[in-house]
């Protein structure tokens, strides 16, 4: 089992995500972007729990998917709140914390 | 003396305790507090009298008196009792404050008859008498200066009395505020002075001070010296801080003829005489304050000469007989008896002189222009005599009393000191042309007042001698004129008593021979009489003033004192005060602004980074944990490399 | 040994506490005849017993040894870092205690109807003054260099709601906060050394638990460099809160747009904590450092006298005028402290006290003038000859304006001439000629009184102020007493120098022992 491409990957799906993060404008695509990431740490969790024969790593992996479905739960609940009021799902049309 | 000393405080505390009574116990005294004010006073001079009478029994040597009623103030070395000093000086002032006074109060009765403040004035009169009292019998300089303010806001309340509802009420506050301004100048050099004292004697009690000031270097001695003499200038009224006392006028007759001409403006006299062994020490000290004297003995002969308001030409007078004091005061031992004498026979002619002013005024509805004047002699025949009296005692005509001490004095001018005849021949000269311009200048005011062929008045006018409650203390007073200095002077009687205080003067022969000078004093003042009696007794006087020379104009406007205290004092300071205010404004609050000012800044300046955009967030901290990572990287690819190189 | 001091700082708290309960009672007993309800009478009857308290203090007090700190207690606070609650008084802490104590009342008297009828904001209003009091008992007795900060700053709580929320002028938030700025900025450097001072307390062997105690950290030698580092922390504060020229900026705005209670108070008394801080802890801390400063603070004392009153005859506005007034006379009291003198220290120590009565007095006398106008102006224009309609306030004015210019007789006359005799025989170099640059402020004194009373009561009368009613009743027993204390003070000085003389002496000696070798120093002590 090689180490480096595991990881290699997860790097290379994290960065995607939070490309799509950054640049995209469309809330529910920030969104795919958001869970892109998580399930790139996820991936390395795994990985190093399976290299190092240790359990831990993997109970963090199922933390980080509860975590995310609770996320999506709330999340698209405010998006689709956002969506109604703002007849938009831009993430640039909410900027109410500009200072 | 020791079984009288007790009632010594009482002669502070009966005027005291009548101006407390009148002030606290306002509108329901007014119906007899004039009374009580006089009763007040009129029990202080009895205390004083019997004081007086006690220590006349008294051996010569055992005269001088220290009575303390206990520590009034003690701190950090400065020890100040309630101290009363009794001796031939302070006794002479006291029989002179209190009678004067008493006699001052009884006329004021019927003077202020229909003023509604009555009381109020009364209160402010034992006040001052209260004050004065306290300043003269005090046995330190610091108990003497409570009196010496006291008089002044007593002198201060009096001169602005008449504060609202007149026509001249602004005029009136604005004098009484410029007195007690030019007053509080001088008193800067008191204060220094007591500074001075405790610095180097530790102390600021006579009884301390004074034997010790043969001993203090000649410095601190002509220091302290001039301080006091700035004091002394400043309530005295003496050239440079001359200019309050014509303005000063703007108070009751009475106020003039007993603080601005009998007592108060004396202190300064009184402040040198007490003082003389520290000046005695200090000959250049000694030196200014002749030259003081000289100057303002004509400063105010002069004013007084162009003068057209009686109180005013008489308030010049007091400047200039003052000056005489002064000048004495400023000879040493050979001086001090003639300035307290000549003040005492000034307090009496003064006194009736303003007195009799106040009854012209009363009887012609508060004119007080001579020019509106003429005639009078034959309505108040009784004014007329006292002031004649009066003006042949200043005059200094013999047997009067102004002969006997201004004659004095100038004979003391005449005395070389330290073998420098320039000085006798300079201050002697003065004093002797001084004689001769008060001898024109009062002529002139008791001409245009009491001569003249015809009356100047204005309409309906019908003037009558008031109560008698106000001419008998002229009467009084008029027969001091005449009398006082015959009996105190006569074989030397007064220098005799004040001898124990002021120390026996070594006799030396003036410059000229005694009887020269008197005689050509005598010539001098007869040709200055006669030419002010041609000028208005035998000539009109016109109703409106001629224009005159210019040093006549000069005088009217008292050689121009006001403008050049506002040229050289007022402008500047209020230009600095204005520099001041703008400093403080643009400078000090808009430098403090700035800190607040940066602290906004900055904050506008990070303010922008807040866009309010969700990615752009996002966009941050993924650059902040690259930052944050990359350096964690370098420091640890830099620690390897170091641990590498060991 | 009753616990006088945390008696007198309890029972203002108490009152607070019942003041702001007294809602509860009100709405269960419903609607009282006045509408106004129990605030004010409760706060004065609060502060009436605080002064029968005060009575007993004084009783208590020993003024044999005046110079000791009595009547206090001492407690562990936080023991994990140290700090105690610690209070006592000498004789000058006494003093200024008795200041805070004796003033409330007038306070609460003079703006009985100031505020308005709201209940609600009457109650608010009274429990501030009540806090305040409390705070200011406290820290004129704090023995404990920590409690004394923390007392330092929760003052600015009452006193900045006091101005920002209760104020008369126009610009009166703006004030508040200039004040609290001011204020905390100085804290905030005094905090820096109060830090610093414990942490070199506990490294030269004081016992950690107690190393914020001042009596412990007297005797504890800081090091040059650090001393005088400390000292410039400590004094700056003090500073800006005695106010001292240049820090002075925010005295003005607070007493133009305060009311004048609210400026009796804080100018009065709150500021005295800045002169009583930097005699009572920076002398006796930092004796070295207060004798190397010692030139450059009398200079600036001096400045200070003439720059305040110099300021105060250019004012168009009463009350910032009495502002300025205050600066002018903490200048003598610094010049009377730095010259460490026992006469001009005693002077200045008398004079917190006596600036306090005079200006007090002053401050709500021209409060009672203000509220007469129909248009509360403050302007001093706005007046003109009402000596003949309302005689009683003119003289009262007069009399307080006679005391703030030191007019013998009064309480004020003694302290100042004290200062002025005791500074010019000062050690530090140019005492003499900086205290002789002094002196004209007794001239400009005059002016600002007199200027000031001449336009304001001389004169026609000005417009629509022919018909002013004179002092009522409540007023002049307000006036009363402060009037009284200067007359007395005035002629009998000796009741206040009991108590100001030995801390006097003590800490004149404390400062000048420092440079003389120790062998000397204990002869000297040997043949006292």
């Amino acid at each position: 089992m090689e180490i480096t491409n595991y990881v290699v990957l997860a790097a290379v799906l994290f960065a995607i995500g939070a490309t799509t993060v950054l640049l995209r404008r469309n809330a529910i695509v920030v969104f795919m972007g958001v869970e892109l990431m998580l399930n790139a740490t996820n991936l390395a969790f795994v990985t190093f729990a399976r290299l190092h024969g240790d359990l831990t790593g993997q109970v963090l992996a199922f933390f980080v998917m509860v975590v995310a479905a609770a996320e999506v739960v709330v999340g698209l609940a405010i998006i689709v709140t956002i969506f109604r009021t703002r007849r938009s799902a831009s993430v640039d049309d909410v900027n109410l914390l500009k200072g | 003396m020791n079984d009288v000393i007790g009632l010594a405080p009482w002669l502070i505390g009966f005027p005291l305790i009548g101006a407390a009574v009148l002030l606290l116990g306002g509108r329901a005294t007014d119906r007899w507090g004039h009374w009580l004010g006089v009763l007040a006073s009129g029990a202080a001079a009895v205390v004083g009298f019997i004081l007086l009478f006690r220590m006349i029994g008294t051996p010569a040597e055992e005269r001088a008196v220290d009575h303390s009623l206990g520590t009034w103030l003690s701190a950090g070395g400065l020890d100040v009792d309630l101290g009363l000093r009794l001796d031939p000086l302070s006794m002479t002032f006291v029989v002179l404050v209190t009678f004067v006074g008493t006699l001052i109060h009884i006329y004021s009765v019927a003077y202020m008859d229909h003023d509604v403040d009555r009381r109020r004035f009364f209160a402010y009169l034992n006040l001052f008498v209260a004050a004065m009292l306290t300043l003269v019998l005090a046995d330190s300089y610091l108990l003497l200066f409570v009196g010496w303010e006291g008089v002044g806001v007593a002198s201060y309340l009096l001169i602005g009395f008449w504060d609202t509802g007149r026509p001249t009420a602004r005029e009136n506050a604005v004098a009484a505020k410029k007195a007690f301004v030019m007053n509080r100048v001088g008193d800067m050099g008191l204060i220094a002075a007591m500074a001075i004292l405790f610095a180097t004697v530790g102390s600021v009690g006579f009884a301390d001070v004074l034997p010790a000031a043969g001993g203090l270097s000649e410095g601190t001695a002509t220091a302290v010296g001039l301080c006091l003499l700035l004091a002394a200038c400043g309530k005295s009224a003496q050239f440079p801080l001359q200019a309050w006392l014509g303005d000063a006028m703007a108070g009751p007759t009475p106020v003039s003829a007993l603080i601005h001409a009998a007592t108060m403006v004396t202190a300064g006299v009184y402040l040198m005489v007490r003082s003389g062994p520290i000046l005695e020490a200090a000959p250049t000290a000694q030196l200014v304050v002749v030259v003081v004297g000289a100057v303002t003995l004509l400063f105010g002969a002069v004013v007084g000469t162009a003068k057209d308001d009686i109180k005013k030409a008489l308030a010049a007078s007091t400047m200039s007989q003052i000056g005489y004091m002064m000048l004495a005061a400023g000879l040493g031992p050979a001086g001090y008896a003639f300035a307290i004498f000549h003040l005492l026979t000034h307090g009496f002619f003064k006194a009736g002189l303003f007195l009799g002013a106040g009854a012209v005024m009363h009887a012609m509805g508060d004119q007080t222009d001579m020019r509106r004047f003429g005639g009078l002699s034959r309505f108040l025949p009784i004014t007329w005599i006292t002031m004649g009296l009066g003006w042949l005692a200043i005059l200094g005509i013999p047997p009067f009393s102004g002969y006997w001490s201004k004659d004095g004095i100038i004979e003391a001018a005449f005395i070389p000191v330290d073998g420098q005849p320039w000085r006798a021949w300079v201050f002697g000269t003065v004093a002797v042309v001084g004689a001769a311009i008060t001898a024109f200048y009062m002529t002139r005011l008791f001409f245009m007042t009491f001569g003249g062929r015809r009356p100047r008045w204005t309409e309906n006018q019908h003037p009558h001698e008031g109560s008698p409650l106000m001419w008998w203390p002229l009467v009084f007073l008029g027969v001091g004129s005449a009398g006082l200095g015959l009996v105190l002077g006569i074989g030397g009687t007064f220098t005799t008593w004040l001898e124990p205080v002021v120390g026996h003067a070594e006799h030396h022969e003036p410059v000229l021979p005694v009887p020269v000078i008197i005689g050509a004093t005598l010539v001098l003042v007869l040709l200055g009489a006669a030419l002010a009696f041609r000028m208005y007794a035998v000539q009109l006087v016109p109703e409106e003033a001629p224009r005159g020379s210019f040093l006549t104009r000069a005088a009217r406007r008292d050689l121009y004192q006001d403008a050049a205290n506002e040229t050289l004092v007022v402008l500047p300071a209020h230009g600095i005060a204005r520099l001041v205010q703008v400093g403080d404004r643009d400078v000090v609050d808009r430098g403090w602004g700035v800190l607040p000012l940066a602290v906004s800044w900055f904050g506008a300046m990070f303010r922008k980074v807040q866009t309010g955009y969700v990615r752009s967030y996002a966009a941050g901290m993924a650059g902040g944990v690259l930052v944050i990572a990359l350096v964690a990287w370098l420091v640890v690819r830099l620690g390897a490399g170091l641990g590498g190189a060991q | 040994m009753f616990p006088w001091l945390t008696v007198l700082i309890a029972w203002p708290l108490v009152g607070a506490a019942v003041v702001g309960l007294s809602a509860l009672v009100r709405r269960r007993t419903g609607p009282a005849g006045g509408g106004t309800g129990l605030a004010r009478p409760l706060a004065l009857v609060f502060s009436l017993v605080e002064v029968g308290l005060l009575v007993g203090a004084f009783l208590a007090f020993d003024t044999g040894a005046a110079d000791e700190h009595q009547l206090g207690t001492t407690a562990s606070w936080i023991p994990q870092i140290g700090t105690s609650y610690a209070v006592a008084v000498d004789g000058v802490g006494l003093l200024l205690v008795a200041l805070s104590v004796v003033l409330v009342p007038l306070v609460l008297l003079a703006a009985w109807r100031e505020q308005g009828h709201d209940e609600v904001r009457l109650r608010r209003f009274v429990a501030l003054v009540l806090l305040l009091e409390a705070f200011m008992v406290a820290v004129f007795s704090a023995r404990d260099v920590f409690l004394f900060y923390v007392l330092f700053e929760a003052m600015l709580i009452p006193a900045y709601f006091l101005i920002g929320g209760f104020g008369q002028g126009p610009g009166r938030r703006r004030a508040a906060v200039k004040f609290l700025m001011f204020s905390l900025g100085g804290g905030l450097i005094m905090l820096a050394a109060v830090i610093a001072l414990y942490f070199l307390a506990v490294s030269n062997g004081v016992d950690p638990s107690r190393a914020f105690l001042v009596d412990e950290l007297v005797a504890v030698d800081l090091g040059t460099t650090a001393e005088r580092l400390m000292f410039v922390g400590f004094f700056i504060a003090f500073a800006i809160k005695a106010p001292m020229v240049p820090v002075h900026s925010w005295l003005p705005d607070v007493a133009g747009n305060a009311t004048p209670g609210t400026s009796t108070l804080l100018i009065c008394v709150l500021d005295k904590v800045g002169t009583f801080g930097m005699l009572t802890l920076c002398l006796p801390l930092f004796p070295e450092a207060s004798r190397w400063a010692a030139p450059f603070v009398i200079a600036l004392a001096v400045i200070s006298v003439l720059y305040g009153a110099v300021m105060a005859i250019m004012q168009t506005d009463l009350l910032r005028l009495v502002g300025w007034t205050s600066v002018s006379h903490f200048g003598f009291i610094i010049l009377g402290i730095f010259t460490f003198t026992p006469l001009g220290t005693a002077g200045s120590s008398f004079m917190m006290l006596n600036h306090g009565l005079a200006t007090g007095a002053l401050f709500l006398v021209a409060g009672f003038l203000v509220s007469r106008h129909p248009e509360r102006s403050q302007k001093i224009a706005a007046y003109s000859g009402l000596r003949s309609t309302t005689p009683v306030l003119a003289g009262t004015f007069l009399v307080a304006g006679l005391a703030t210019l030191s007019l013998p007789g009064l309480a004020t006359f003694a302290s100042e001439i004290m200062v002025l005799i005791g500074a010019f025989g000062g050690e530090p170099a140019g005492s003499a000629a900086w205290t002789l640059a002094a002196v004209p402020g007794v001239v400009l004194a005059a002016v600002y009184v007199l200027l000031t009373y001449q336009k304001i009561f001389t004169g026609a009368p000005a417009a629509g102020l022919e018909t002013l009613p004179d002092l009522r009743v409540r007023e002049r027993v307000v006036a009363a007493p402060l009037v009284a204390g200067l007359l007395v003070l005035g002629f009998v000085p000796s009741l206040a120098l009991t108590y100001v003389n030995a801390p006097a002496e003590q800490s004149v000696a404390a400062v000048t022992a420092v440079d003389v070798p120790a062998d000397a120093a204990a002869q000297m002590g040997s043949d006292k």
